[in-house]
């Protein structure tokens, strides 16, 4: 993992020197809240429903022991007990005092952690895939060209005031783990022709209200010309991106609006200009963080075999667990999607998060990965260790084995928690987990991606799933949309909204509706995307509304 | 009527325009007629409550019930957290939001 040099401990040291005293200020009256309001929220802290919330940045997702160790006492010491994990990788808090938030950075500081690229129309956290530096299906380790790219946009004076906000993801595999061309910048890194190793730019793809497909920008960038491309990219879109509607200011529309072959040409020529400033880093700094994500020292030697005669256990690793590049090796996902009505997607009490840290530093190299998918990942577990990994899982309530399956649910905080949401969304995801929680009916069912929005801005992804529900407020009363067809991956497609709106119950019922439909008109090892894609819209809608 | 909701400055805790203070209760609240604009300028340049804003609500022998579900949501708590609610005791709570 990444460690700070003295440069980057100053600065966010004295970033929270500076979040103390503006803190005060607003305080004791000196600063409005017209003029505080833009500074917190550079720090993370928004007012939401019921409190202040903190979201803190988990940089590409990646978390030593000790960072989650302290995610879990925070939320002991300054809020109520829990955390609720992003679909950004993220982690935030929902009760915070405005009067303890400069000591939660603090806190957070001393385990190389902080706020910063969290809110704010910013380049915000990158993100990553999650099985990176562990999967045998990816190129190379992504996660050194992610910080290299953080180190750039962290406090970038020319970028911190875009017409919106800038998310960007890095990924090194032919499965898209992170929804990579959902974003404004999406990386792949490729090899070219002559076996160098280089960077796919797509650029314009989204979410939120008006969601788009990043088109590719450009399908090799040498690693020598990284961050200067993508400053190019940036330069154009903060030159020309609409400042005048906050609706159509993301650079999807610019991209859009300009047609991909315009942009192109308009990004080439700030290149070619950038080219002769020599803004690039040296490739010795890119040398020197990739010297922190070498790969651990596997144990050499080790058998594949794993004793599934533990039938609960079987079932998990089959569910939760992924190959490893290293033989003897697995990649191990903790659900936090437990079955039924209690479970609120993505969130953790206290004890479980510091027991996932002790699982880590016991079983995973001391490290872990956030999801966008609101699960953890322990990267790096022997195959021998899993039965009791799975063992201190099932202590903490934290083995439920159903990655990818219907009932994990990713679903935004929705109207329980969110200012911006028309609908609630957690319990929906809940009546829908209780209603799928028999094991028999998930496994039949198999992969289905279900993603839950409480409003336009799609924080829950439903545009990506398999099935989306977003909720909307019809006449003061909470209305969901269903959609089919969404998927996030390297087939990555939108989803089609299927007709008029269910209450909450309904919306339940439609998606058994479909699910059966599914399952009556698969043909072999067909998904229910591949079924959906093969056989359409119309007879779906038919029986959801006939 | 209208009553004057909010946000603690310091605590970020939803408050309710009681008529000489704010409480943590809706049911305190007080019908502010039409003057809602000049509490909220009061309230918060005194930085005793932060966002507040006027909302239409009902009252009668249950008490006191917002007109929106958004604000239904703020005055109990989340729905799927009644324990954190200000309601903890009662299982039905949540149903009052919807």
């Amino acid at each position: 993992m990444y460690v700070y040099d003295q440069y980057d401990q100053a600065m966010v040291d004295a970033r929270v020197a500076e979040f103390r005293d503006q803190t005060r200020r607003r305080i004791e009256g000196t600063l409005s809240e017209d003029k505080f309001r833009p500074l917190r929220l550079q720090n993370g802290l928004y007012l939401q429903l019921h409190a202040y919330m903190l979201r803190v940045a988990v940089p590409y997702g990646t978390l030593s022991s000790a960072q989650m160790r302290v995610l879990g006492d925070i939320a002991d010491k300054y809020d109520r007990g829990y955390g609720h994990f992003t679909t950004r990788q993220n982690i935030q808090y929902n009760w915070i005092k405005l009067e303890d938030a400069p000591d939660i950075l603090a806190d957070l500081a001393k385990v190389e952690m902080h706020a910063i690229q969290t809110s704010g129309n910013c380049i915000r956290n990158i993100s990553s895939d999650h099985y990176a530096g562990a999967t045998p299906d990816e190129i190379i380790d992504p996660r050194p060209y992610a910080e290299l790219l953080r180190q750039w946009s962290s406090f970038h004076p020319e970028f911190l005031a875009l017409p919106r906000k800038f998310k960007i993801a890095v990924i090194a595999s032919e499965t898209d783990r992170a929804a990579m061309r959902l974003h404004d910048i999406g990386i792949r890194m490729v090899h070219n022709d002559a076996g160098e190793i280089g960077c796919a730019f797509y650029v314009g793809g989204g979410m939120g209200r008006t969601p788009m497909i990043a088109p590719l920008l450009n399908g090799f960038v040498p690693l020598d010309h990284l961050i200067t491309y993508a400053e190019a990219a940036l330069r154009v879109y903060n030159r020309y991106g609409r400042r005048d509607n906050k609706y159509k200011a993301r650079i999807k529309i610019l991209v859009h609006e300009l047609g991909i072959d315009e942009y192109r040409a308009q990004v080439e020529a700030e290149f070619a200009h950038l080219q002769t400033q020599g803004i690039e880093p040296p490739i010795a700094e890119l040398e020197r963080i990739k010297a922190y994500f070498v790969d651990p020292t596997f144990e050499t030697g080790l058998s594949d075999a794993i004793d599934l005669s533990n039938a609960d256990f079987a079932r998990w690793v089959r569910a939760n667990t992924a190959p490893h590049k290293a033989p003897g090796y697995a990649i191990a996902t903790i659900s936090l999607k437990p079955l039924g009505k209690a479970g609120i997607p993505g969130d953790a009490t206290a004890d479980q998060i510091r027991t996932m840290a002790d699982l880590a530093k016991a079983y995973s190299f001391d490290e872990l990965r956030v999801t966008h998918a609101q699960n953890i990942v322990l990267p790096h577990v022997k195959k021998a260790d899993l039965f009791a990994l799975w063992q201190g899982l099932v202590a903490a309530d934290l083995a439920t084995a159903n990655l990818d399956a219907i009932t994990d649910i990713i679903a935004c905080p929705g109207l329980d928690y969110c200012s911006l949401a028309n609908a609630r969304s957690i319990p929906v995801a809940q009546k829908i987990s209780e209603r799928f929680a028999a094991s028999a009916k998930q496994d039949a069912i198999g992969e289905l991606k279900l993603k839950i929005s409480g409003c336009i801005n799609a924080c829950g992804h439903h545009h990506a799933g398999h099935i989306g529900i977003l909720g909307v407020d019809r006449k003061g009363t909470e209305n969901y949309q269903l959609l089919l067809g969404g998927s996030e991956g390297a087939d990555t497609s939108l989803a089609t909204i299927v007709g008029p709106g269910f209450s909450e119950d309904g919306i339940v019922d439609a998606i058994e509706k479909a699910t059966n439909l599914y399952l009556a008109k698969r043909e072999d090892g067909e998904r229910f995307l591949d079924t959906y894609r093969r056989i359409g819209m119309a007879p779906f809608k038919e029986t959801i509304y006939g | 009527m209208k009553i004057v909701t909010g946000n603690d400055l310091k605590t970020g805790a939803v408050t309710w325009w009681d008529g000489a203070a704010w409480s943590l209760h809706v049911n305190d609240a007080m019908d502010v007629g039409d003057h809602s604009a000049d509490i909220i300028a009061r309230e918060e340049a005194a930085r005793r409550v932060v966002s507040a804003y006027v909302i239409d609500a009902s009252s009668d022998v249950d008490g006191i019930r917002p007109a929106h579900i958004k604000d239904r949501i703020r005055a109990l708590g989340p729905t799927v957290r009644l324990d954190l609610s200000l309601k903890p005791a009662d299982p039905a709570a949540g149903t009052w939001v919807i």
